[in-house]
């Protein structure tokens, strides 16, 4: 659940903490959230609890998985201006490189949205964009 | 007959595995603890905790903390039947969301390696609470083997 006045008064000033304060597991993680070029851009910022191999180091997978499915809901709740946050139905996700220990980012394609259901893509990547750590698709059950 | 339990094939190894996946920074994090452990199976539990919620009016627990749930104790089912330390990475990975968590109650996932070749992984994994059937969430995942020269697990160079 997310207030529409927060979401507006976010979007009017480009800063989404306050939405991101209303999801516990999105503040765990460190998740930020702003605006580019008219679309929404996700960033988790490299922190030590994010870690999966302290040896290497990298991220977590579950932790780029949680960023990324947090980062479709974020991105739904942007594009329907809906106090509704989705439900995931699924959440298939490629890993195709292992994440450093530095920022990860994420931008989302509402690929088809229906009256029930949403189909969305997540790409995440770390220094270019054209190099994803990871893919990711999700349905979600909106309202 | 099949299905019969057998012991993790590498008792100190899994045990090592599954101590050091229970405290990598992002597994302590959300409160990873290690179950039980045979060959090809593994299970693991989140406690529940506030801070791992998605939906504050619901106190239903984050999809990306099953995905992390799912994903450890799918890994940690594939060292059930590793006779040798490895690196072994996730490919690719599915959750079908089931219902939502009920509050309060820790979370279970059992997972199950059904096929080890030689270069991938097969695992399928069941996310779910005591005392009620209905699964929260099904996994099923990928995972590449011998993935890295780096170290791995807890254990440095020589030990």
């Amino acid at each position: 659940m997310v207030q529409l006045e927060i979401l507006h008064a976010a979007k009017e000033s480009g800063n989404y903490d306050s939405i991101i304060d209303q999801i516990p597991y999105a503040k765990l993680l460190g998740v930020v959230m702003r605006e580019e070029n008219g679309q929404p851009l996700f960033e988790l910022p490299f922190s030590d609890h994010n870690i999966g191999n302290v040896h290497l180091p990298a991220l977590h997978g579950g932790a780029i998985g949680g960023f990324m499915e947090n980062a479709a809901l974020l991105h739904l709740v942007w594009a329907r201006e809906s106090a509704e946050v989705p439900r995931t139905i699924d959440f298939s996700l490629d890993f195709l490189r292992s994440g450093k220990a530095q920022s990860l980012y994420a931008r989302c394609d509402i690929t088809k949205q229906g009256k029930r259901v949403a189909n969305v893509r997540m790409t995440a990547w770390q220094e270019d964009e054209n190099k994803p750590v990871a893919v990711a698709r999700a349905h979600f059950l909106l309202s | 007959m099949q299905n019969l339990p057998l012991p993790v094939l590498n008792p100190a190894l899994f045990e090592d595995v599954a101590n050091w996946f229970c405290q990598i920074p992002h597994s302590a994090t959300i409160g990873l603890e290690f179950v039980m452990g045979e060959r090809g199976h593994a299970t693991l539990r989140v406690p529940y905790n506030t801070a791992l919620v998605g939906n504050p009016r619901s106190g239903v627990l984050h999809g990306g903390v099953m995905t992390s749930l799912i994903d450890t104790t799918s890994a940690l089912s594939v060292f059930s039947m590793l006779n040798e330390r490895e690196a072994i990475a996730t490919l690719d990975l599915r959750i079908d969301y089931l219902r939502g968590a009920t509050p309060g109650q820790p979370v279970y996932c059992t997972a199950e390696c059904y096929r080890l070749g030689r270069q991938i992984a097969f695992t399928r994994a069941t996310a779910y609470q005591e005392g009620n059937d209905q699964p929260i969430a099904h996994g099923v995942a990928t995972f590449m083997r011998e993935s890295s020269q780096a170290q791995l697990g807890s254990k440095k160079e020589g030990a």
